[in-house]
């Protein structure tokens, strides 16, 4: 039955998360590239978002949440083929239209946060095609395996808001779609810094206000377990800023604003999975950890690997939803806070489960998107060419600029 | 008439605007400008990785005034503009051949 409260809550989380992508993380990345991209960033975000969106409805929500098959769902619900106006999505109080949405909306940010590794240099129809088919092609069917009913579920995998779905699959990717793209001119020495760090704050504090969407709107209802995955997320995000900042504080003699909210987002990602099993004792042992382990990230992907994930992807979302996941088997203990374990489940038994989701889904992820970022050169090329990356993407892809000077033209 | 362009820090602006009235100077043109001297470039942090900004923000001064005060202002504006740290900037003096004042087509001295 239709439960008012949890449909009002999750009516309210669905518009949290969609703010997320729509401006949160857009201003988040604009804010990091110079200046001559900043409205490739914006678009890239706003182009995916209507791309995804339509995608879901077509068939990639029936794919993840529709059928009983372990590893993939069906078509039935195709182009929401048989979704009644009072239908109650199974085994919630909510309708299944707001279910559908509330969903579409992680759909939309995770090959958003993509975006991080490949801006500044890729093809407008590189971003749209690589995005459409790694949504169905690996978004689906991992959110089928995790919440859809599919073999992780059946495992007792414990992802609550998406470390695996979310996190890892998009940081994996990212990665993999960061190394077949190459670097950008200047990389690692020679690049300019982020044109505009205030901008990057605000979009954080989007994403950081979102995020009660996206975790305490996971609970599915409007109760106890809401409450306590918005008290964690939100501690987790403080400690994990803390903690970054204090890093650069010790090491370069100042916090930087781009270094607190960059800790701001790893401690989001990293509470994710974690965020409706943990307490509060769990949620600052994430803090620190994610804090800590995502700095020291992104100081590897671009030193030792020397791989251009260029707004840190992989580091904080890919090494922060892995980590997140397998903490929760730790820190959902009771002795640290959490709700404990289910019958005949230890927290070994429990790592294994989650080692095992995380590993399964890194390793689809990255595969899958291998083959589809050769796909997408294939037919639509990946890079534009050396003139337009120096001239920025706004003129040369879009024909527009990020900023315009009084004097700067007429219209005619 | 001389004309004076000098190149200061930007937040010793107050100081020299303050300093120019004070003088009886009637009117300049500031603008943003980047560039580098012997300070060289500084280092910004960005998540841990390291920018070399080779183009240090400056404020630029110009002020057209005649030939005898030229060397009086010069100096007030090293005074003001000073540190004492490097990047305090420069002053060139130039010769001004000519002024025009637009609205009233008033030349020479009357101009400025």
């Amino acid at each position: 039955m239709i439960n008012g409260a949890d449909t009002a809550w999750m009516l309210t989380s669905t518009v949290l998360v969609l703010f997320m992508t729509l401006p949160g993380l857009a201003l988040f990345y604009a804010g990091l590239v110079r200046a001559k991209n900043v409205l490739s960033v914006l678009m890239h975000c706003v182009a995916i978002a209507c791309l995804v969106s339509v995608l879901w409805f077509a068939g990639a929500y029936s794919l993840a949440f529709v059928g009983t098959n372990p590893w993939i769902g069906d078509l039935s619900q195709a182009l929401l083929a048989g979704v009644a106006r009072g239908a109650v999505h199974p085994g919630t109080t909510i309708p299944d239209t707001v279910y559908i949405m509330f969903q579409m909306t992680f759909a939309i940010i995770t090959p958003a946060l993509m975006i991080g590794a490949y801006v500044e240099r890729i093809k407008f129809g590189a971003v749209l095609l690589f995005s459409g088919l790694w949504l169905i092609v690996v978004y689906a069917p991992v959110a089928h395996w995790v919440w859809g009913g599919g073999w992780l579920a059946a495992m007792g995998v414990k992802d609550f808001a998406g470390g695996i779905v979310v996190h890892t699959t998009a940081g994996i990717s990212a990665l993999v779609v960061a190394i077949a793209l190459g670097k950008r001119e200047g990389f690692p020495h020679g690049l300019q810094p982020p044109h505009a760090p205030w901008i990057v704050m605000v979009g954080a504090a989007m994403l950081w206000v979102g995020w009660f969407g996206f975790n305490a709107g996971s609970a599915l209802t409007a109760g106890a377990d809401a409450g306590m995955a918005m008290l964690v997320t939100h501690m987790a995000a403080a400690v994990a800023s803390l903690t970054w900042m204090a890093i650069e504080w010790v090491r370069f003699r100042k916090p930087s604003l781009i270094g607190t909210v960059t800790g701001t987002i790893a401690g989001l990602a990293t509470i994710t999975p974690a965020s409706g099993y943990v307490g509060p004792m769990g949620a600052i042992i994430i803090g620190i950890v994610s804090g800590a382990l995502c700095y020291a990230m992104v100081q590897v992907v671009k030193l030792r690997f020397v791989v251009d994930d260029s707004l840190d992807v992989f580091a904080v979302h890919g090494v922060g939803g892995m980590t997140g996941t397998l903490l929760t088997a730790i820190l959902m203990a009771v002795e640290f806070g959490g709700v404990g374990y289910g019958d005949g489940v230890s927290m070994t038994s429990q790592f294994g489960v989650q080692a095992t989701g995380v590993a399964t889904a890194a390793v689809w992820s990255g595969g899958m998107s291998f083959v589809l970022i050769k796909i997408t050169e294939a037919l639509v090329g990946l890079r534009v060419g050396q003139e337009s990356e120096t001239q920025g993407l706004d003129l040369t892809a879009h024909g527009e600029a990020g900023y315009n000077v009084a004097f700067g033209g007429t219209s005619q | 008439m001389k004309f004076i362009v000098a190149i200061i820090q930007p937040h010793r602006i107050d100081a020299v605007r303050e300093a120019l009235t004070e003088a009886g100077v009637g009117g300049l043109t500031v603008s943003e400008v980047r560039g580098y001297g012997r300070q060289r470039g500084h280092k910004e942090v960005y998540r841990g990785a390291e920018y070399t900004i080779n183009y240090v923000p400056k404020l630029k001064l110009e002020i057209a005034v005649d030939d005898d005060k030229a060397d009086e202002l010069a100096e007030l504006i090293m005074r003001s503009a000073r540190t004492g740290k490097i990047g305090d900037g420069k002053i060139f003096i130039f010769d001004l051949s000519s002024a025009l004042r637009i609205r009233t087509g008033e030349t020479g001295s009357q101009a400025l």
